[in-house]
């Protein structure tokens, strides 16, 4: 796109110029969103990097402790939409420390300086305040999206703030976050004169809110595309929601279950019948098969379900794919067992995206859930497959192999044996040739994640193989520090490298050095590697950050849990005690 | 840690699994106990509660125990314990400390010859240590990976799918006009065998006291011990709740039920009482106690005097003030 706007532009200038004006280039630069491209232009030559800068709106920051505040401002004078993701990701499993840090605030001092137009932020893993919420809602009048994902720290309060002063606000995204949730009433802090939100989703809050209060908004809010409320909805209430909002294109439900007369359960039918742009559908708590009937109607055009939060058994969740052919997206619970992924592949072929959740995960004794059976079904079934997140309690080599030979476009693919080291039930071997099959057969494989039984193998096909990855998840596998150094060795692109539970040592962790720098981060934890070996990395690779988390009681050498990331912004001044900086 | 690919070089007498035990019946099983161990020498293990009526016993047992055609099961367990062992490194190791020292003593114990009252105090005190150990290392941390949103929203999702099918078998005897019932949802997996292991975090407030208290429903199985858990809140309120109530993966409390809660018989000046899901204030203790944990928003601890109508729950003379037989 760029020749082509190059091309039209130097017709009517001078055909020896090969210099155009910077404000062209900035034009022409500004369409490109990708910060890929994006990065990928600024190498190009002097000019073009500052027309980047200059251009650039939105920036993404895998790493908040990448790069700091001020590099940022420096580099990029007119940003007016962030993304910032923080703690590693087993933060999310309670392995990192609750202090750790990825406090938002500096961050927020800095951009109310310099980007006071500021509309955009979005966060993930960082931990937000209340103050800063506050913060936020003071000193941003621009400020228009929110969106929050996997945080903590902060309170209802805090949501209460930024309801009552954001007066532009279009999305309020409040996602699976450590929120002390002591009351409902932030949501009736949006003053009666405040309509423009478009996005609204409070899902994963338990406290009630007050339901008048949300009537009204939605009724006022006409330019309201998603909505997803928490389990204190009743079914009569959303009733009256979706009245109010016929034109949602996202809609998560409260709770699903309530004694309906004969005439309620028909208004409700229709309220869904008058949805006709409805394409995501999530929530549905309590969700059983006596009311999802009245589903049907909006299900026409539905491309993304999530029934992950309801246990549904495999012959309900059939009933309701036959009215949802043009299904792309899944989650499921494994209540739905082989059966119901029978249905799966039945009913929708245009399948990309599956995740099969374990509804009880901590149960050994159950021996119910999926199996590979159910997983193979939906391969035949579901051509297009090429992201699935399955959580089962049994696999085989042989199954893997079919579902790879059915789907080969897999792009992630991420298998979680329940049983920590568990091989082939029927053979008895390792897992090995089951991920074998996998970075063989699926060259665009981008996420893998591995589990069961896996000898140093599975890591010697992934580094021969996987040459797209870019994350690779291991836990209990390998037998020696072999395994990381063929992963190390062999996949150019890998960016993250999280390991937990495997005998990987410090020959293993130094085989890395260069490696890491090309890398966003590596994290491991419970394996064998020392301090000595932590402080050798710090030592020769100065612009990485070396940090072990030390826990209470384990041996000093020992290097308990180990974060190592590259960064521009030297090593960082906020950790707490518990996390030492090498 | 060494994965189990080469576990056949593993030596039977390696192979043992421990169990927990209550050593008040020594006559009657034979004490079993095992422990699993990893190639690398690192201890690890797998405690398994198997509860009998309130009573935990258990089991040594060797590898003679497994059949060999199961040598692959037991060593996929065994892999599992080494991998636990080092995924919950410090409950583990901590245990395996303790443990290790008592392996003698335990192999002695398989012998009958051996087998003395001594040893079974030794025992006694080791399980002892091992009870107060808080979460089983069978339960690694982080494991599988499910983010806690999700981990507490399923478990408190077992709780009122075990109360939902109870509902619909008393629903399916109520059918009325023009009411849509209330059906099973067909979860029944989860029933009986759901254990209690998150919060459920209520309200509890005491006629004449201004500031109420927080109770955690998730760690009574009874409602002996909650009874006696809010008797102990209210009758001394400089008791605060400890700690060891707050972890999500507490198992039942520590309380022991030595004698009837005086608020459940009926011969206390108060009564036990709660808010449902419908909003209606129902007393205390007549619906089992699954159900009752699916319903229950919120506790009152409600004079006898204002809870009027209620029949006397117990054939007692004394200690009822105010109520009215029915």
């Amino acid at each position: 796109m760029i020749m082509e706007s190059k091309r039209k532009k130097e017709s009517p200038s001078s055909p020896e110029s090969t210099q155009f004006p910077d404000e062209v280039l900035e034009r022409v630069l500004a369409f490109l969103t990708s910060h890929k491209d994006r990065s990928s232009v600024s190498l190009v030559c002097k000019d073009w990097y500052n027309a980047e800068r200059w251009s650039r709106t939105h920036v993404f920051i895998g790493n908040c402790y990448s790069v700091s505040p001020e590099i940022l401002a420096r580099r990029f004078p007119n940003i007016r939409s962030v993304t910032l993701k923080g703690k590693p990701r087993f933060s999310d499993f309670n392995l990192v420390p609750q202090n750790w840090g990825a406090d938002i605030h500096a961050w927020l001092v800095a951009f109310a300086d310099k980007y006071p137009f500021l509309e955009e932020l979005r966060l993930k893993r960082m931990t937000v305040s209340d103050e800063s919420l506050e913060y936020l809602a003071a000193n941003f009048q621009n400020f228009k999206v929110l969106s929050l994902l996997s945080c903590d720290g902060f309170s209802t309060d805090g949501l209460a703030a930024i309801a009552t002063h954001c007066k532009n606000l279009t999305e309020l995204d409040i996602q699976e976050n450590g929120v002390e949730d002591r009351s409902g009433s932030w949501l009736s802090c949006f003053p009666e004169s405040f309509t423009s939100l478009e996005v609204l989703n409070f899902a994963s809050m338990s406290a009630e809110v007050n339901f008048d209060a949300l009537e009204r908004l939605v009724s006022r809010c006409k330019s309201l595309k998603v909505l997803k409320v928490n389990k204190s909805i009743s079914l009569e209430q959303l009733q009256k929601l979706l009245t109010r909002a016929p034109q949602l294109v996202e809609l998560g439900t409260g709770s699903f279950s309530q004694e309906l007369t004969t005439r309620q359960y028909a208004e409700l039918e229709s309220a869904f019948n008058n949805c006709k742009n409805i394409h995501t559908l999530s929530g549905l708590w309590e969700a059983t098969a006596l009311y999802l009937p009245v589903l049907y109607p909006a299900c026409a055009n539905l491309t993304f379900l999530n029934l992950s939060y309801t246990a549904l058994q495999g012959g309900d969740l059939a009933k309701l794919l036959v009215h949802c052919p043009r299904l792309q997206r899944l989650w499921v619970l494994d209540t739905v067992e082989d059966k119901g992924l029978e249905a799966v592949g039945s009913y929708c072929p245009l399948l990309e995206e599956l995740r099969v959740f374990p509804a009880d995960p901590f149960d050994e004794e159950i021996i119910h859930g999926v199996t590979e059976e159910g997983f193979v079904a939906v391969s035949f079934g579901c051509r297009r497959l090429h992201y699935v997140l399955y959580f089962c309690r049994q696999m085989t080599n042989a199954a893997v192999a079919t579902i790879v030979q059915n789907c080969p476009d897999f792009t992630h693919f991420r298998l979680c044996i329940m049983n920590p080291g568990q091989p082939d039930y029927l053979t008895n071997e390792p897992m090995d040739e089951a991920f074998g099959a996998v970075v063989k057969t699926c060259t665009k494989l981008q996420r893998l994640s591995v589990s069961g039984l896996l000898t140093d193998l599975t890591f010697e096909y992934i580094g021969k193989y996987a040459k797209n990855l870019e994350t690779l998840s291991v836990a209990f596998a390998g037998n020696s520090g072999r395994g990381m150094e063929c992963v190390l060795g062999g996949c150019p692109k890998l960016r993250k490298l999280e390991i937990r539970d495997c005998p990987f040592g410090d020959e293993a962790l130094l085989s890395g050095l260069e490696k890491y720098e090309s890398m966003r981060s590596l994290w491991m934890s419970a394996c064998n590697v020392t301090m000595n070996g932590c402080r050798q990395l710090a030592r020769k690779m100065p612009r990485l950050n070396v940090e072990v988390m030390k826990e209470d009681g384990s041996d000093d050498s020992q290097a308990d849990k180990v974060y190592v990331y590259r960064t521009v912004a030297g090593p960082r001044r906020d950790a707490p005690p518990s996390v030492l900086t090498l | 840690m060494s994965a189990s690919g080469s576990v056949s070089t593993v030596s039977r007498d390696d192979n043992l699994v421990l169990s927990s035990e209550d050593s008040s019946s020594p006559d009657e099983s034979d004490l079993e106990l095992g422990l699993g161990l990893s190639l690398g020498g690192n201890c690890g293990f797998k405690l398994q509660q198997q509860p009998a009526s309130g009573a935990q016993y258990a089991r040594i047992f060797t590898a003679k125990d497994f059949p060999s055609s199961s040598l692959s099961s037991s060593s996929s367990s065994l892999s599992r314990t080494n991998h636990a062992s080092a995924g919950s490194k410090r409950s583990a190791d901590s245990v395996a400390n303790a443990a290790s020292s008592w392996l003698f003593a335990f192999t002695l114990l398989a012998n009958p010859k051996f087998r003395t009252y001594a040893s079974w105090g030794i025992l006694g005190i080791l399980c002892t240590i091992l009870i107060d150990m808080g979460p089983t290392a069978s339960q690694v941390v982080g494991w599988p990976p499910i983010r806690a949103y999700r981990r507490n929203s399923m478990a408190n999702q077992a709780k009122s799918v075990a109360t939902e099918e109870y509902n619909s078998m008393i629903e399916k005897h109520k059918r009325k006009n023009g009411v849509v019932e209330k059906t099973t949802n067909g979860s029944n997996k989860n029933n009986g065998t759901s254990r209690t292991r998150t919060s459920l975090f209520v309200k509890v407030n005491m006629d004449g006291i201004p500031i109420g208290r927080k109770v955690d429903l998730g760690t009574h199985s009874c409602y002996e011990t909650l009874a006696q858990t809010l008797e102990d809140m209210f009758h001394r309120p400089t008791t605060t709740i400890t700690g060891m109530r707050s972890s999500i993966q507490e198992h039942d409390t520590r309380v022991e039920a030595t004698r009837r809660s005086k608020l459940l018989d009926g011969t206390s000046d108060f009564v036990l009482t709660y808010e449902d899901k419908e909003g209606d204030w129902m007393l205390v203790g007549d619906v089992p106690w699954g159900m009752f944990l699916g319903s229950v928003k919120r506790l009152r601890i409600m004079r006898t005097s204002e809870a009027t109508g209620l029949a006397p729950r117990l054939q007692e003379s004394s200690g009822r003030q105010g109520n009215k037989p029915i």
